[in-house]
């Protein structure tokens, strides 16, 4: 049951180191980016890309789907597998005890009202004990809890053991916005803040819960989300993914999802944090593989990244040590050299071709 | 009950305490603002906890009001219209009526109002162990209170007035959150509360352990009595913690510490283990004087002693010691190891078992009974159903891993309001009516004392009941705005707040009409089911009672 990623302190160093190689691999791209040939080279090369491009386009919520229900009384529709598993035990094993044991109550404390009224009752009995009736009122609640148990604790060790993950993305809660980054992918980053009422309106959106950058992610792929803060406590909830993990200054929390069916799914912060805690929803988007890649390319070329990260890059050509050297002398020549520029092209098969 | 009516009229102390009725009162300054009488401290008690409540209930008006439709309408009222300090007034509200209602309202009225009262009467003694210290809980619980009210009108955040930390104080809100004094005057209320509290704690042990009259022993103690035994030790080891807890908070906030702070090697979930190591025995502190409550009430209305008398006060130990080993359910959320969640999911469970055990005796009590349906009767059964329907979501709650939908939604909310608003309020009602008569010496109109409480039952359960539903579809706590998905049940919920405040209203129309004009009460106006010794003295009792200890070394045990 303990398998899985490690957890608590462990968990703890575990995640920073991922997160330390994660920001070695954005510095990496990053130091590669202010060299102005390479640099040159990336924007030419998503110029290239345009066509796939084109492609992204920002998805439309389904009413009902992935966010609260107008009205509604039930759990929200999941669409991960431990969201499933939890709707099924909230829904098909907890709700139906509870509400039998309530009604049993209730059913009883009818009965005496009627049956011992005192207008039904000649003398009160004087009855103070039954050993067996206090037995079974203290074994037949254990067992049904035990009952119970068995599931939930099923259900907590399917939450503590994930796939191997196939994408990191860190959450980070500020006051009042959510910041997300993109390791894998050379250290895409961007902020997330409520669209205004008027925004939300004539997008079609849902108010106080669409944001202007949305977390993407691809569909069918296991996703790792390390989550902290800034400032304040925060927490990154997406009810219908079953997700909720507090964003905690100086420590990274990990959680995970994975998600089959395209489309936008809606969350709240959910931790109190201050003024506009009630104003910093959650929105992710999740794409096709093929699509995801689409908005990976586009954000890393708006962002100045060279393509990187699994799918992105392609395969590295082998550096001759000619071509190692001119990469370096390029990388400690002043950018501000005009002469380097028309060198470039010598340099460019050193960056990634598509 | 414990105890039997023919075994306890004590035909000695009767005439006794009738030489006492009009003995020397001291006038009224000394008598009100100086007194070490312990029934005149509960009064005092009662009066502020109700003037606490109409507060704290005002509090949550407001709050329903906004909620009852998407955008701020209600708020910016108080803002001249901004919308930033409206939002940040709403979290001001949220923990201004969660302290009130817990520290304020709940406590005082419980423990201070009806312990105060009651304990030594029920156990046989004159009056407290300290009566002195039971004037300084006193004055330092009203202290506390003036302290959180004023913290409302100074800094809070940059810019704006208060603290909207929530009851939890969690650091950083709370400390670089609110750089403001707000939150210093809120932690020094709470300190000052608790203090008061943790000296009450110690009277009432003290008094319990050693001034029960001849006879009196603990297991022939009221249940009632019992109930508040127990949770005077619950108050006397958590609220040291959380005295730390705070103290900790003052010293990050204005003397350079870093206990709570991660830049300083510190950690804030530190501060919510030791809050909740605090707050969860917290909740059984206000739960377990209602149980009590509810137990006489049953078996005088059932005129019947209670069933199981001592799985009874051996459940509510129990739950008190599971109380202190649960804590981290509050905190599911927070990046706990797979481990501790099965730990803190099980043992939360294994709260249900003793809990089970008094709602079955509570039933078994009332069965084979002669039942009338007085007033406090009509609490104490609302009270069984209502607090059974909290306790079987707080099961759902308990799992680890549904928690993680459940944690701050308005699931939670619905929970917890149904233990404490239907369960504890339910609770305080069953005793405010039951123990009317006793204390003040008048009847209460029994008319408007059941108009009050079908009201009241039917308002409280349209405004939480629609809380499980917003909370299943995903609605955070503490928002002062919400996605229209939302709309339909938070504007039910806010009807139902609606209908309880007319109940409200029946209350107070109530309790002022009997002062003033209810019929004198008699010493017994229950019958034979009423078998503590309150009901062998006149009501209300007089000053000074039982200078002569009454003897109940023949007094029969209920098991």
């Amino acid at each position: 049951m303990t398998k899985g990623w490690p957890q608590g302190l462990k968990g703890i160093a575990v995640a920073t180191a991922v997160l330390i190689a994660g920001t070695a691999g954005a510095q990496v791209a990053d130091s590669a980016a202010v060299t102005a040939p390479v640099a040159q080279a990336a924007t030419a090369h998503a110029a290239v890309q345009s066509d796939a491009l084109a492609g992204y386009t920002r998805s439309k919520p389904t009413d009902g789907l992935g966010q609260p229900v107008p009205g509604g009384i039930a759990l929200q529709e999941q669409f991960t597998p431990i969201g499933q598993e939890a709707k099924f035990m909230v829904e098909k094993v907890l709700n139906p005890i509870i509400a039998f044991i309530s009604l049993f109550v209730l059913g009883l404390l009818l009965w005496v009202i009627v049956r011992y009224r005192s207008a039904a009752v000649e003398t009160p009995s004087t009855t103070t004990h039954n050993f067996t009736i206090e037995v079974i009122w203290t074994l037949v609640p254990a067992i049904i809890l035990l009952g119970i148990a068995f599931p939930s604790f099923r259900l907590l060790a399917n939450q503590y053991s994930p796939p191997k993950a196939d994408i990191t993305v860190k959450v980070t809660g500020y006051q009042w916005y959510w910041g997300y980054e993109y390791p894998d992918y050379g250290g895409i980053s961007f902020d997330s803040t409520p669209l205004s009422k008027e925004d939300a309106a004539k997008a079609g959106e849902p108010y106080l819960l669409d944001v202007d950058n949305r977390l993407v992610v691809p569909a069918g792929k296991t996703v790792k989300v390390l989550v902290t803060a800034a400032d304040v406590l925060h927490s990154f909830a997406l009810p219908s993914f079953w997700v909720k993990m507090d964003a905690v200054p100086g420590r990274i929390n990990e959680t995970w999802f994975k998600v089959d069916r395209p489309g936008v799914y809606y969350g709240q912060c959910s931790e109190l944090c201050g003024t506009k805690h009630g104003f910093m929803p959650i929105a992710i988007e999740v794409l096709s593989e093929e699509d995801f890649k689409r908005w990976v390319r586009m954000k890393q070329a708006a962002d100045g990244i060279e393509p990187t990260g699994p799918g992105i890059a392609v395969e590295k050509v082998a550096l001759t040590p000619a071509q190692v050297a001119g990469a370096v002398r390029e990388a400690i020549t002043p950018s501000t050299a005009p002469q380097i520029v028309t060198e470039a092209p010598a340099a460019a098969p050193a960056a990634p071709a598509a | 009950m414990a105890t039997h009516a023919d075994s306890l009229h004590l035909q000695a102390h009767g005439d006794h305490d009738h030489a006492h009725d009009h003995d020397h009162k001291p006038g009224f300054f000394a008598r009100w603002f100086l007194s070490t009488n312990h029934k005149d401290i509960g009064t005092l008690y009662l009066i502020f906890a109700i003037f606490a409540g109409i507060i704290g209930g005002a509090l949550s008006g407001f709050m329903r009001w906004e909620l009852a439709n998407p955008g701020m309408q209600v708020l910016p009222w108080f803002t001249k219209g901004n919308i930033d300090a409206a939002y940040h007034l709403w979290n001001v509200f949220i923990t201004g009526h969660g302290l009130i209602m817990v520290f304020f309202m709940v406590m005082p009225a419980m423990i201070g109002g009806f312990g105060n009262w009651f304990v030594p009467i029920m156990i046989g003694a004159p009056d407290m162990a300290f009566p002195r210290m039971n004037n300084v809980s006193y004055w330092l619980t009203t202290s506390a209170f003036v302290l959180l009210l004023i913290s409302m009108f100074v800094p809070g955040p940059a810019g704006f007035d208060g603290a909207g930390t929530g009851w939890t104080v969690y650091p950083p809100l709370s400390t670089s959150g609110h750089p403001g004094p707000a939150v210093d005057l809120a932690i020094f209320s709470l300190h000052l509360a608790g203090a008061g509290s943790i000296l009450g704690a110690i009277n009432f042990i003290t008094t319990i352990f050693n001034m029960r009259a001849p006879g009196m022993t603990l297991h022939k103690m009221p249940l009632f009595v019992w109930s508040v035994l127990v949770t005077a030790f619950l108050l006397l080891l958590s609220l040291p913690v959380l005295a730390g807890a705070i103290t900790m908070l003052l010293t990050d906030r204005n003397f350079g510490t870093t206990f709570f702070a991660p830049d300083g090697g510190g950690d804030p979930i530190l501060y919510q283990h030791l809050f909740w190591f605090f707050g969860h025995p917290e909740v059984y502190i206000m739960i377990l004087p209602a149980f009590g409550i509810v137990s006489q009430v049953l078996s005088t209305f059932s005129r019947k002693p209670v069933f199981g008398y001592l799985a009874m006060a051996y459940a509510m130990v129990a739950i008190g010691f599971v109380g202190f080993v649960v804590w981290a359910h509050h905190m599911f959320t927070v990046g706990l190891s797979v481990n501790t969640k099965m730990y803190f999911t099980a043992a939360t469970m294994i709260i249900a078992v003793p809990t089970g055990i008094k709602i079955f005796s509570w039933i078994a009590t009332m069965w084979g009974g002669k039942l009338s349906f007085e007033t406090p009767m009509l609490w104490a059964i609302g009270f069984i159903f209502m607090f059974t329907v909290g306790g079987v979501t707080g099961v759902v709650l308990s799992n680890g891993g549904v928690d993680t939908y459940m944690h701050d939604t308005y699931y939670v909310v619905a929970h917890f309001h149904y233990v404490l608003s239907l369960g504890a309020v339910f609770g305080l009602f069953a005793g405010f009516y039951y123990w009317f008569g006793k204390m003040s010496g008048r009847n209460y109109n029994e008319f408007l004392g059941k108009l009050h409480f079908w009201i009241f039952f039917i308002g409280v359960n349209v405004l939480f009941f629609p809380m499980h539903f917003l909370g299943q579809d995903g609605m955070p706590r503490r928002i002062p705005d919400y996605p229209e998905a939302f709309h339909y049940w938070n504007h039910i919920a806010s009807l139902g707040y609606a209908i309880m405040l007319v109940g409200m209203v029946v209350f107070f129309v109530n309790i002022i009409w009997s002062l003033l004009a209810g019929k004198k009460a008699a010493a017994n106006p229950w019958g034979e089911g009423a078998t503590t010794l309150e009901w062998t003295l006149s009501s209300p009792p007089p000053f000074h009672q039982f200078e002569t200890l009454p003897d109940l070394r023949n007094m029969k045990g209920a098991h």
